[in-house]
């Protein structure tokens, strides 16, 4: 297996992913979901409870203290790209590594 | 999609966490046995792929928008155990760092987005491939309709749940209407998303596709069927 041609998928996935967040998602329509337009329209949308966390530093997809909207909204998508493909480069690795614990398989 | 606090009970919130732990645990399991060396990175890049999708809200209908949801996306890419856990991982970001997605209906957004979305999504994938030739176009044909279906799926359960401890307490039949109706014009968005990521990855690389190693030449050609097996 060409591991180096991996990497580079990998990369080259993670560039679109990063791009996609970053200079994509301020563009992206701000009107509710479909859940969303359905709790308004059948009037169940104010049961809804403020989130626990909605005072975090990235909450509702904006970086706190960032003015410009566009940019704040692009900046939050691409650390969220960086955080998930952190916890999840993590979290795949340790199940690679159970697997191979498990199959003691020779690595090659 | 996201399910926020306060639209469903506690009641049934907690046995949706609990039914959800289970299928995450038992996914989790079996990743831990079958994660193969080159699929860890690519599952940790299709979570962050999904995660960057889904903030990409299209619009569908006046003042509506969708965006994908990537169950059947993840678990064509990577497998149904290994994309019900890129969903979750995603979903948990959401929910912790963007305040998207309720706290306590974090086990409500896995059951319908994950666990069926993926798990669920998959085996209409996998139905799909026994049905249509076997030919590569028809592996993004298979995902395509599957991703219909996973958010189709998806809205229908959060029907049901709304049904069991929906708190606002309006009339059943016109939310299941609202509900489906949305959603089966969302799911062409979805549609559309998923066949076009999915047809990249098998012009460039074709063996990382799990859900089309049936058609790949050499060792590995079991791989999908024996995924699926309890």
């Amino acid at each position: 297996m060409d591991r180096g041609n991996l990497r580079l998928f990998v990369i080259g996935g993670l560039i679109v992913a990063l791009g996609l967040a970053f200079f994509v998602s301020p563009l992206a329509s701000s009107s509710p979901d479909g859940l969303e337009r359905v709790a308004i329209d059948q009037g169940f949308a104010e049961t809804a409870t403020d989130h626990a966390l909605a005072e975090g530093p990235l909450a509702d997809y904006a970086v706190k203290g960032v003015e410009d909207e566009r940019i704040s909204t692009g900046l939050s998508g691409a650390i969220g790209v960086v955080v998930t493909f952190g916890v999840g480069m993590v979290l795949f690795g340790a199940l690679r590594a159970a697997r191979r614990r498990r199959t003691r398989a020779p690595t090659a | 999609m996201h399910i926020p606090d306060g639209f469903i009970n506690a009641g049934t919130s907690i046995a949706a966490g609990v039914v959800s732990a289970g299928g995450i645990g038992a996914a989790l399991r079996r990743a831990a046995r079958e994660m193969e060396d080159r699929q860890a990175p690519l599952a940790g890049l299709v979570a962050a792929f999904v995660f960057a999708a889904q903030m990409l809200n299209f619009p569908i209908a006046a003042g509506t928008s969708g965006h994908l949801l990537g169950g059947v996306l993840a678990a064509v890419l990577v497998g149904p155990w290994a994309g019900a856990i890129c969903v979750a991982l995603v979903l948990l970001v959401q929910a912790i760092f963007f305040a998207d997605g309720g706290l306590s209906a974090l086990g409500l957004n896995v059951l319908n987005m994950a666990i069926l979305g993926a798990l669920g999504g998959y085996v209409v994938f996998r139905v799909l491939r026994d049905v249509l030739p076997k030919r590569r176009p028809m592996v993004v044909v298979a995902a395509a309709l599957a991703a219909w279906a996973s958010v189709v799926l998806a809205s229908l359960a959060f029907f049901a749940e709304y049904a069991v401890g929906g708190v606002g307490g309006v009339p059943l039949g016109a939310v299941f209407t609202a509900m489906v109706g949305i959603h089966a014009l969302i799911g062409v968005g979805e549609a559309v998303i998923t066949a076009l990521t999915v047809s990249a990855v098998m012009a460039v690389r074709p063996d990382l596709v799990f859900g089309a190693r049936d058609l790949a030449p050499g060792p590995g050609a079991a791989g999908p069927r024996v995924a699926l097996e309890a």
